[in-house]
């Protein structure tokens, strides 16, 4: 296990990329943030802060669960968790930011696009992530991404937030994960 | 695997209390769904569902088609007298010949009690009951129980609910009592005295054969349809007779809580079992049992239509 980004690191990141989000849209005017549940509430209403910090008020923030336009849908878990999706106002002619942790094969992105669109017709949708990584299966790209980083197959990313912040760190694909909603390990 | 899938759902039996609620709380995303601008997801697209309904029913064969179409599966509904089975054909060969189609889920309401089990059976598909006879009726006790949850919170322990009416002949009331008792409601049922079961004691519910006494102190107000072509018969004399010792109305309301929530299945015979006033008052949550319905039985597809041998568990990942 190593630390791939600390607290003060992703802090510093989101700052930076918020900056880039407000420039790239005049301001933010029609920003709209939507998380991709789970691991994207964290790093979205972070990034909703400090984007508020820098233009007075915060984008409205929602967020998406894509399991029900996931392509593996139908080969469901025994009793599957479905979160509610919560989209806090039209998305018709919006900027649309989807915030996820980590961008993998890109499937939950497609996903998540496919589900956007049926709240409505955005005049546009961009990708923040946090951690861009090696492995995509399909051709998706990220907007706006804090770091990218070639894993290891034998290597996975887990994104997690604790009393302290928001942490990467690359661990062992053998090592158990951290159930949704566990409590997060305090991380020196 | 830690927990089972439901496959079938023939009955609550077929429920534990961790099932349930697992299937209360998937419906709750599925709630979602039905109030946005595109109600629709792509989750069964490629799944087909057959609605076969050897009894007339206009509101669940509809809450089951819209709960099928609105997860992208192609539904299809075969009615009783434009089936086969009015030539002659056994449920059997119709269980085939569906079978043999790929049906991916059978929705089935049959008036013989037991019907969805013989169906589940014979299928290689998903079999769902949605009325046998006078046996069940699981997702309508899965949408009053979804419908309670919504006003009076997640915790049922304590929460006192009386159902009320034509209990002996009624299959809602049946898996109504055996859900909430899972669920740990208090219930009690009322009726006259003709209409209530032989066996009503292996319910585990308080058993009335007045009204008044089931009304008092209840937070949740469930009454149940009379059936008409039950009238004449020695069970029952007359609707107004009926209507006016167990019809719900304001002055017997005031026995229940002041916050207590009504409750019927429908489709409601107005002046009987429940008057004007109550039907379309304050107190009733009898819509939001229509709009519960649909996201319930989303679920309840959703969980019937999955693949079989592809489930990930815990263990997989």
């Amino acid at each position: 296990m190593r630390t791939l980004l600390d607290p003060e690191s992703v802090a510093r990141g989101l700052r930076r990329m918020a900056g880039e989000i407000v420039e790239r849209h005049a301001g933010a005017p029609d920003l709209v943030l939507v998380a991709i549940r789970r691991g994207g509430i964290a790093m979205a209403s972070a990034l909703s802060h400090w984007l508020g910090e820098l233009e007075q008020h915060s984008p409205p923030l929602g967020s998406l669960d894509i399991t029900l336009y996931r392509d593996d849908a139908a080969t469901a878990l025994p009793n599957p968790r479905i979160g509610a999706s919560q989209i806090p106002c039209s998305l018709d002619g919006r900027h649309v930011i989807l915030v996820d942790d980590v961008l993998y094969t890109g499937r939950t992105v497609r996903a998540a696009i496919d589900a956007l669109m049926d709240y409505g017709r955005p005049r546009l949708i961009e990708l923040a992530v946090l951690v861009d990584r090696n492995g995509r299966e399909l051709p998706i790209q990220a907007n706006y991404v804090l770091k990218t980083e070639t894993v290891k197959p034998n290597e996975r990313i887990d994104v997690f937030e604790n009393s302290a912040g928001i942490h990467a760190l690359i661990q062992d694909k053998a090592s158990p994960t951290i159930p949704p909603g566990a409590p997060r390990p305090e991380v020196p | 695997m830690t927990q089972e899938r439901i496959r079938h759902l023939l009955g609550i039996d077929d429920l534990n209390r961790e099932t349930a609620e697992g299937l209360l709380d998937l419906a709750e995303s599925f709630l979602e769904v039905s109030r946005r601008p595109v109600r629709k997801v792509p989750a069964l697209r490629g799944k087909t569902i057959i609605n076969v309904f050897f009894e007339a029913s206009t509101r669940t064969r509809t809450s089951f088609e819209l709960a099928g179409k609105r997860l992208s599966a192609d539904v299809v509904n075969i009615g009783g007298s434009s089936s086969s089975t009015s030539k002659g054909e056994t449920l059997r060969d119709t269980v085939n010949t569906l079978d043999a189609m790929h049906a991916d889920v059978i929705v089935i309401r049959h008036a013989a009690s037991g019907a969805a089990h013989y169906v589940a059976r014979h299928a290689r598909a998903g079999v769902v009951n949605a009325g046998d006879g006078m046996h069940e009726h699981p997702t309508q006790a899965l949408l009053d129980s979804f419908t309670i949850r919504q006003s009076k919170g997640r915790d049922f322990r304590g929460m006192k609910v009386a159902i009320c009416g034509d209990i002996a002949h009624s299959r809602v009331a049946r898996s109504n009592a055996l859900l909430l008792r899972m669920l740990g409601a208090d219930v009690a049922l009322a009726g006259p005295r003709t209409l209530l079961p032989r066996a009503i004691d292996s319910l585990g519910c308080r058993v009335y054969d007045r009204l008044e006494p089931a009304l008092e102190g209840a937070d949740v107000v469930m009454m149940l349809r009379i059936q008409r072509e039950r009238l004449g018969a020695p069970l029952l004399p007359a609707l107004r007779e009926y209507a006016r010792y167990f019809g719900l109305n304001a002055a017997r309301l005031k026995l229940a809580q002041p916050d207590a929530i009504v409750m019927h299945p429908g489709p409601m015979n107005r002046g009987v079992e429940i008057s004007e006033e109550i039907a379309d008052g304050k107190h009733s949550v009898i819509l939001n049992q229509v709009e519960a319905g649909v996201a319930v039985r989303m679920a309840v597809l959703y969980l019937a239509a999955s693949e079989p041998g592809e489930i990930a568990t815990p263990s997989d990942s």
